[in-house]
C-alpha cells in the first residue's frame, strides 16, 4: 500500500495542490478563479460545454436505453455478434473518434455524399459543434449500452407479466415498470457520460481548434497565450465539475466506468 | 436456458421486435461503418476515386517508416505501464479487499480521482510541478507517470472485483493451516484465484495506455511523441489516405486487445453464474 500512497501523493495530490496555487499566482491573483465565472468568454465556453454534454447525455441515454433493453430481452441469431460490434469502440481514443466523425461528416465524408445525392447539397458539419456532438455520442454509446444491459439483466420479468395481465399496454409497461427499474442505472450512466463529455479533449482537438469547449480553451490559454495561471484556474473548476458528476454516479451504483476521451 | 426455450417454441416476432432490431442495426452501422471506411481508405490509391482506383500498401509503409518511433514508444509505454500497475495495483487491491474500513474506502475514492479529473488538468498539474526538472520533463518516464496514474484505478477495480467475489479469508486460512507462509499464500493461492481479474485489468491498462491522448499531448516533447499524438498530427496535416493508414495500423494493434477484453469479461460473468 505504501508505494501506491507515495506515488499518489508525489504525482497527483502534490501537483493538484500546486495547480490550485498556480491558478492564484497570475496577473489576476486569486481572483482568477472568480474570473472563470465573470468573464463572458469563459462563461460562454462553460455554458456551451455544459449544454453540449447535457444534450449528448440525453441522446445517448435514449439510444442506448432502447438498444440495451432490446439486446438483453431478446434472443436471436447474431445477437452476440451484434453486441460485440456495438461495444467494440469502447476504448477508442478521442482522436480516433474525431477521425471517425471526419469519415462520416467531413469534407469527403459519407453524410455529405448522401445529402448530395438526395438534396443536391453537401452537408458538412464535422468541424463544428455538430461534429463534436456526433463524436461524443459515438464515444458514449458503447459504454452506456453495457451499463443498461447489465441493469436490464436484473429486471424481474414477472413484474412485467403482472402489469400485462392487469391490462397494461406496451407503452405503459415501459413507462411504469421498465423505466423506474432502470432509473438508477440511467442516472449513473448519464453522470459518467456527462463527465466524460465535459473533460474530453482529443475529439475536439482533431476536429477543429476553433470549437469553444472548455478543454480546448485551457489548451489555447496554456500553449498559445502562455497564460498558465488562467489555464490552471479553468482546469481546477472543470475538474471540480467532472469529479462531482462522477461522485454522484458512484453514490448511485457503487462503481464507475469512465475512460479516456 | 434461452436456447432450450427457443428450440421448444419458436416465438412469433412482433412488429415492435423488428422496429427495435432495425434501430439497433442503425446504431451499429453508425459505429462500425466509419471504422471500415477508414480501414479501406488506408489501402486505396486515391480516396476520391475509391477502391476501384486500385489498392496499395504505400500509405501503410509510409506510416511505418515515418512514425516508427512513436509507435514503438507507445508499445514501450504500454508495457512499462502494465508492469507498474501490476506491481502497484495488485498489492493495493489486496489490502483494500482485506481491510474494509473508512480509511481504505477513502483511499479507494482517491485512487479514482485521476480518472474523474480531466486528463488535461492532470497533465497541467504535473507540468507546473515538475516542468522545470529538466531531464525528467523531457524523458518518456514523464509520460509514464501520467499513464500509470490514469490506468491504475482500472487495474485495482478489476482485481478488487474478483477478490471480493471469492472467499479470500477461508482460502488463506486453509493454506495457513497447512503451513504455507505469506509468500506461498500470495503467489500460490491469491494470484491464481484472481487471474481473471488480473487479465481483464491488464488488457484494459494496455488498451488505455496505447490510446491515451488527453494527458500525453501536454506531457510529450518533440522527441517523445506517442502513437495517438502522431495520429492527431497526420489528421491535421497530411492527406486523408495517410491518416487512414495510420488509423489502420492503430486498429490492427488495438482491436485484438478489445476482442480479448470482451472475451475476458464474458469469462468472468460466466464464472459468476456458476
Amino acid at each position: 500500500m505504501a508505494p501506491v500512497a507515495i506515488l499518489f501523493a508525489a504525482f497527483f495530490l502534490l501537483p493538484l495542490a500546486q495547480l490550485v496555487v498556480i491558478g492564484g499566482s497570475g496577473k489576476l491573483g486569486w481572483s482568477a478563479y472568480s474570473t472563470v465565472f465573470t468573464e463572458t468568454r469563459y462563461l460562454k465556453s462553460f455554458s456551451a460545454t455544459i449544454a453540449l454534454s447535457a444534450g449528448v447525455t440525453l441522446f445517448t441515454l435514449t439510444v442506448s436505453g432502447i438498444t440495451g433493453v432490446f439486446l438483453e430481452r431478446n434472443r436471436f441469431r447474431g445477437r452476440a455478434f451484434l453486441t460485440a460490434m456495438l461495444t467494440l469502440p469502447l476504448a477508442f481514443p478521442g482522436v480516433v473518434i474525431g477521425f471517425m466523425v471526419i469519415m462520416l461528416a467531413g469534407r469527403q465524408g459519407l453524410v455529405p455524399d448522401i445529402t448530395d445525392l438526395l438534396f443536391g447539397e453537401r452537408l458538412v458539419f464535422a468541424y463544428s459543434m455538430g461534429g463534436l456532438f456526433m463524436g461524443y455520442i459515438y464515444f458514449s454509446i458503447p459504454r452506456t449500452i453495457l451499463t443498461v444491459m447489465a441493469a436490464a439483466e436484473k429486471l424481474d420479468p414477472r413484474l412485467e407479466e403482472a402489469a400485462r395481465s392487469l391490462g397494461a399496454g406496451s407503452f405503459r409497461v415501459v413507462r411504469d415498470v421498465i423505466l423506474p427499474a432502470l432509473k438508477p442505472a440511467f442516472l449513473a450512466a448519464g453522470a459518467i457520460c456527462f463527465a466524460t463529455s465535459m473533460g474530453a479533449f482529443g475529439t475536439a482537438f482533431t476536429l477543429a481548434t476553433r470549437i469553444n469547449v472548455v478543454p480546448m480553451v485551457i489548451y489555447t490559454e496554456f500553449t498559445l497565450q502562455a497564460n498558465v495561471a488562467m489555464a490552471a484556474a479553468l482546469s481546477f473548476v472543470l475538474g471540480g465539475i467532472t469529479w462531482a458528476a462522477l461522485a454522484f454516479a458512484r453514490s448511485l451504483s457503487g462503481s464507475s466506468v469512465a475512460a479516456s476521451g | 436456458m434461452s436456447f432450450v426455450q427457443a428450440s421448444i417454441k419458436k416465438p412469433r416476432r412482433s412488429p415492435l421486435f423488428w422496429a427495435q432490431l432495425a434501430f439497433t442495426l442503425t446504431v451499429c452501422a453508425f459505429l462500425i461503418v466509419p471504422v471500415f471506411m477508414s480501414m479501406t481508405a488506408g489501402v486505396t490509391l486515391n480516396y476520391m476515386t475509391g477502391v476501384s482506383g486500385g489498392l496499395t500498401t504505400q500509405w501503410v509503409e509510409k506510416v511505418l517508416t515515418d512514425y516508427r518511433d512513436p509507435i514503438l514508444l507507445s508499445l514501450q509505454l504500454a508495457i512499462a505501464c502494465l508492469i507498474c500497475t501490476l506491481l502497484l495495483g495488485i498489492p493495493a487491491a489486496y489490502v483494500l479487499a482485506k481491510r474494509q474500513n473508512a480509511f481504505t474506502r477513502a483511499i479507494e475514492e482517491l485512487l479514482v480521482m485521476p480518472v474523474a479529473v480531466p486528463g488535461i488538468a492532470t497533465a497541467l498539474a504535473l507540468i507546473v510541478t515538475y516542468g522545470n526538472s529538466g531531464g525528467f520533463r523531457t524523458s518518456w518516464l514523464f509520460i509514464l507517470v501520467g499513464h500509470v496514474l490514469f490506468t491504475l484505478p482500472f487495474m485495482v477495480r478489476s482485481v478488487l472485483a474478483v477478490m471480493s467475489s471469492i472467499d479470500l479469508k477461508t482460502l488463506e486460512e486453509g493454506a495457513r493451516s497447512l503451513g504455507a507462509n505469506f509468500t506461498q499464500r500470495f503467489f500460490g493461492i491469491i494470484l491464481p484465484n484472481c487471474s481473471s481479474g488480473i487479465i481483464a485489468g491488464s488488457l484494459m491498462v494496455v488498451t488505455l495506455s496505447l490510446g491515451e491522448f488527453n494527458m500525453t499531448l501536454l506531457l510529450h516533447t518533440p522527441l517523445t511523441q506517442t502513437l495517438p499524438v502522431g495520429l492527431a498530427d497526420t489528421y491535421a496535416s497530411l492527406r486523408l489516405e495517410v491518416g487512414s493508414a495510420y488509423t489502420l495500423v492503430f486498429f490492427i494493434i488495438i482491436v485484438p486487445l478489445l476482442v480479448a477484453m470482451q472475451w475476458a469479461s464474458n469469462a468472468i460473468s460466466q464464472r459468476k453464474q456458476i
